[in-house]
């Protein structure tokens, strides 16, 4: 049923998308909105958009309170239940929440993403009906009312037989139309994400976070993307290993760094679960650059030849800078490979980056 | 909307309740009870009680608010009372049986204080047909001059909204037809005739001196637009700015509204207590029977809750008149009472006079919160009622409680309450500078205005005013000048 409110409701969805939009870049840089995850909706404090007016500081103003406790007692102004909320307006932050298929709409339009097509041969058609059209024949239960009437109208003005004075509209069966679908056919395609991290010792704490919160977006466009998705994680230092999303983020390894042992493990999971033939897959890599060697490196660079780059989307390899790392890898990979299309390189040396990189990631729309 | 009468078991639940409240001697509008779901009644709240309000994204937001609320089971509106003649009120489908009654006698209360209380004198009784034609007027505007356009209007006027002069609507500010009488200016002192040698004496020097002051101040003044500070801010922009015909209609819209919700706002503690008290007794002495009143007491005493940090008007009005009452049932009123200082003497003090309940009928029709409050707010009610004032502690980052002397609470409640809580601010100077710009001026209390907030003020201010705004305000001890020119926003402490 429609609701007066609704124009209003809308309106001011509208204003939240475009306040997020302005904001987003903070929002990214910042991390906030990880963390608030429901299922599929994000909620987001939105400190101004309330209207502004000349009014007291809550601060400031104190104010009288009923209850046990001496002077000095902190409490808390938090509203309760009731028949009525109490009349201290406080200094409250709208919260407002967003799905995570809108805030990758506007990540989309804000960074200029390009849609991402997936390959060609991996498209299974879906077919999907659209009531769009209209007819002259079909079930009373899809007539459509207006253009019946508009119809007979028309009639009754053309033959001569309507009297604005006495305006009664008959309809005759020949006048009666109605909705009609068309099947379109929607590509469903499948994607997998794998992303690997180095969690040697070199990775710090704010180098996890600026992981974290990439991947996030990334995830969150992706997802948006593809109708059906898979996320797998490896952790790295000296050895490989999957593990589940709360792990890869918050484990704290040290030790030597083989990002073969990553990439080994990642081809593994690709040949058993996710054919090449049917599956969008995207591997990123995130590593603060310091391997073990160049003989590991050397390793990397063919396995990335002969296995990511013949099946897989793109390839995408983050660079996180840390006081540690050497930052080699990046270089090597660069030199290696200066022109393959297939992997997206990418380095990130503080929050800030963030938003860049993942332009660089995405931008390519594939 | 599809609101829908009540069902026949309510309709009679009605009148009971109404025959009761006549019985009590309360004195109504009639009431039309509608139904709503809670979606219908989050709406019909959202707009501030008139679904047909004007459009705006601000009522989709407050909807937003309310809805999710209800959905988080944090907070559900059991009722919606609207001055209006009749009295419009909105029940929530779904309720129990004794949930609606209890509201309905909450109701009851309510549509009397709207009829009786003298600051609600003035308001337009037929306001449910003037909020739709605001809401016709603006719809035209917009399909006239854009949404954007009317929309962005709005929300220069709206956060202008709380700048009127809530006691206008009772005193004349202005002598009528001022303007057309004529004007003589005298600019040097009149002096009466004398002999030269009995002049310094008819005409005493310093007198003359003090004259000419004054006079020349009365021509300074003359000079100055407007003449006195104007405290309907609303009011002079519609009359003064350089507005458009479309557009002086929504500020006058704003204001008019504002102008309504205002005696709701003065006397929130009053007629909030006010329809407490009618519910409890028209509850608990008619209408519940054995098997009722344990949820009704449940129900009441949810209303009734106290959290440290607020005060609940609910609680504090109904405790309020409940004093009164027994005060002046006992007689524990007047000089001889106020001028016994026998502790043991006071403590049985019963004269039995029986003037309780015309006392409160007399209190809800001639008070508002601060009269009510400063009246009857004693030493005693506070004590029992555990009141204290409370104030931010930079040190420990939290609200802490800061006082329990009767004499700070008093005075932070009166505080509270004064102007509705809303900071004094009035039109000072229209030709600041002699540059046409506006110089309003903040009648400082104590208590700053909230910087960022007020920063965003001044920039509706300008899209209104069309110069420079600038707000005379204060911080702790100094005098401060806030100023916006269109592009920048400037801040510098003044004298």
């Amino acid at each position: 049923m429609v609701q007066r409110i609704d124009p209003d409701s809308n309106r001011f969805r509208q204003i939240v998308r475009g306040k997020i939009k302005q904001n987003l870049r903070k929002y990214i840089s910042h991390g906030e909105l990880i963390g608030k995850k429901g299922k599929d909706i994000v909620s987001i404090p939105l400190p101004q958009i309330e209207l502004p007016r000349f009014r007291y500081g809550s601060e400031q103003k104190g104010g009288v309170g009923q209850g046990e406790g001496e002077a000095g007692t902190p409490i808390s102004l938090e509203p309760g239940q009731g028949l009525g909320a109490g009349q201290h307006p406080g200094d409250h932050i709208l919260e407002v929440d967003v799905t995570l298929e809108d805030l990758a709409e506007i990540l989309g339009e804000e960074l200029e993403l390009p849609r991402i097509e997936p390959r060609g041969e991996r498209m299974a058609e879906t077919a999907k009906d659209r009531y769009t059209g209209i007819r002259r024949v079909g079930p009373e239960s899809l007539r459509h009312f207006k253009r019946t009437f508009r119809q007979a109208l028309k009639r009754q003005v053309i033959s001569g037989v309507y009297d604005p004075e006495h305006p009664v509209i008959v309809p005759l069966p020949e006048d009666a139309r109605y909705r009609s679908w068309k099947s379109r056919s929607l590509p469903e395609a499948s994607a997998v994400i794998i992303y690997m991290m180095d969690v040697s010792g070199s990775m710090g704490h704010e180098q996890k976070e600026i992981v974290r919160i990439e991947s996030f977006w990334i995830d969150t466009w992706l997802r948006s993307q593809y109708r059906q998705m898979d996320t797998r994680f490896i952790i790295h230092d000296a050895v490989a290993r999957e593990v589940d999303r709360e792990t890869f983020f918050h484990v704290r390894e040290s030790g030597g760094t083989r990002i073969s042992s990553a990439y080994q493990l990642s081809r593994e999971i690709i040949e058993s679960d996710y054919d090449p033939a049917q599956w969008n897959i995207y591997p990123f890599h995130f590593s603060d650059g310091d391997n073990w060697g160049g003989e590991d490196t050397a390793v990397c660079l063919r396995l990335l030849e002969e296995f990511f780059f013949e099946t897989c989307n793109v390839f995408c390899y983050g660079q996180v800078k840390s006081a540690y790392g050497s930052g080699q890898f990046i270089k090597d990979l660069k030199e290696r490979f200066p022109d393959r299309e297939r992997l997206l390189l990418s380095e990130i040396n503080c929050r800030d980056d963030i938003v860049r990189s993942i332009k660089s990631f995405l931008g390519k729309g594939r | 909307m599809t609101a829908t009468g009540l069902t026949a078991e309510l309709a009679e639940t009605a009148a009971e309740i109404r025959r009761h409240a006549k019985d009590y001697g309360l004195d109504f509008f009639e009431v039309v009870f509608e139904m709503l779901s809670s979606e219908q009644i989050n709406m019909v709240a959202a707009y501030g009680g008139f679904p047909t309000r004007y459009p705006h994204w601000r009522f989709g937001m407050a909807y937003d608010e309310l809805q999710k609320g209800y959905v988080f089971g944090l907070q559900r509106i059991y009722e919606l009372v609207i001055n209006n003649d009749p009295c419009y009120a909105y029940l929530m489908k779904g309720n129990s049986l004794v949930d609606q009654k209890l509201v309905m006698a909450h109701v009851y209360g309510h549509a009397d204080f709207f009829r009786n209380n003298c600051w609600f004198r003035e308001t337009n009784r037929k306001m449910m047909d003037e909020f739709a034609n605001h809401g016709v007027r603006v719809r035209r505007y917009i399909e006239r001059y854009g949404l954007q356009a009317v929309e962005e209007f709005l929300e220069s006027c709206l956060s202008l909204e709380n700048l009127i002069d809530i006691h206008s609507p009772f005193i004349q500010r202005r002598a009528p037809g001022r303007e057309e009488e004529p004007e003589i200016h005298r600019t040097q002192p009149a002096r009466l005739r004398a002999k030269s040698y009995m002049d310094s004496f008819v005409n005493p020097p310093d007198a003359i001196e003090a004259e000419r002051r004054r006079l020349e101040q009365e021509t300074q003044k003359r000079h100055k637009f407007p003449e006195e500070r104007q405290r309907d801010v609303l009011l002079f922009l519609i009359e003064n700015a350089p507005l458009e015909r479309w557009q002086k209609d929504i500020l006058s819209i704003i204001r008019e509204e504002a102008y309504y919700f205002a005696p709701q706002a003065m006397t929130k503690i009053m007629n909030e207590g006010w329809a407490s008290y009618w519910h409890s007794t028209i509850m608990t002495e008619k209408v519940c029977n054995a098997s009722e009143i344990v949820d009704y007491a449940d129900h009441h005493a949810r209303t009734m809750g106290t959290q440290p940090g607020q005060l609940n008007p609910y609680k504090i009005g109904l405790e309020l008149y409940r004093d009164i009452e027994d005060r002046w049932n006992r007689g524990r009123f007047g000089p001889e009472w106020e001028s016994c200082d026998s502790a043991e003497k006071k403590a049985a003090w019963n004269l039995d006079v029986g003037l309780g309940r015309d006392k409160i009928f007399e209190v809800r029709a001639i008070y508002n919160d601060i009269t009510f409050i400063d009246e009857f707010l004693t030493e005693e009610f506070c004590e029992r009622h555990k009141l204290f004032t409370f104030e931010y502690s930079k040190q420990s980052q939290a609200y802490v409680i800061q006082s329990r002397d009767f004499k700070e609470i008093k005075q932070k409640l009166l505080f509270e309450l004064t102007n509705a809580g809303q900071p004094f601010i009035c039109v000072e100077d229209a030709n600041y500078k002699n540059r046409g710009e506006l110089y309003l001026y903040h009648d400082f209390q104590g208590v700053p205005l909230k910087a960022d907030s007020a920063r965003e003020t001044l920039a509706h201010l300008f899209k209104i005013w069309g110069r420079p705004v600038h707000v005379e305000t204060a911080t702790d001890r100094r005098r401060k000048l806030l100023t916006f020119d269109g592009s920048r926003h400037e801040e510098k402490f003044i004298k």
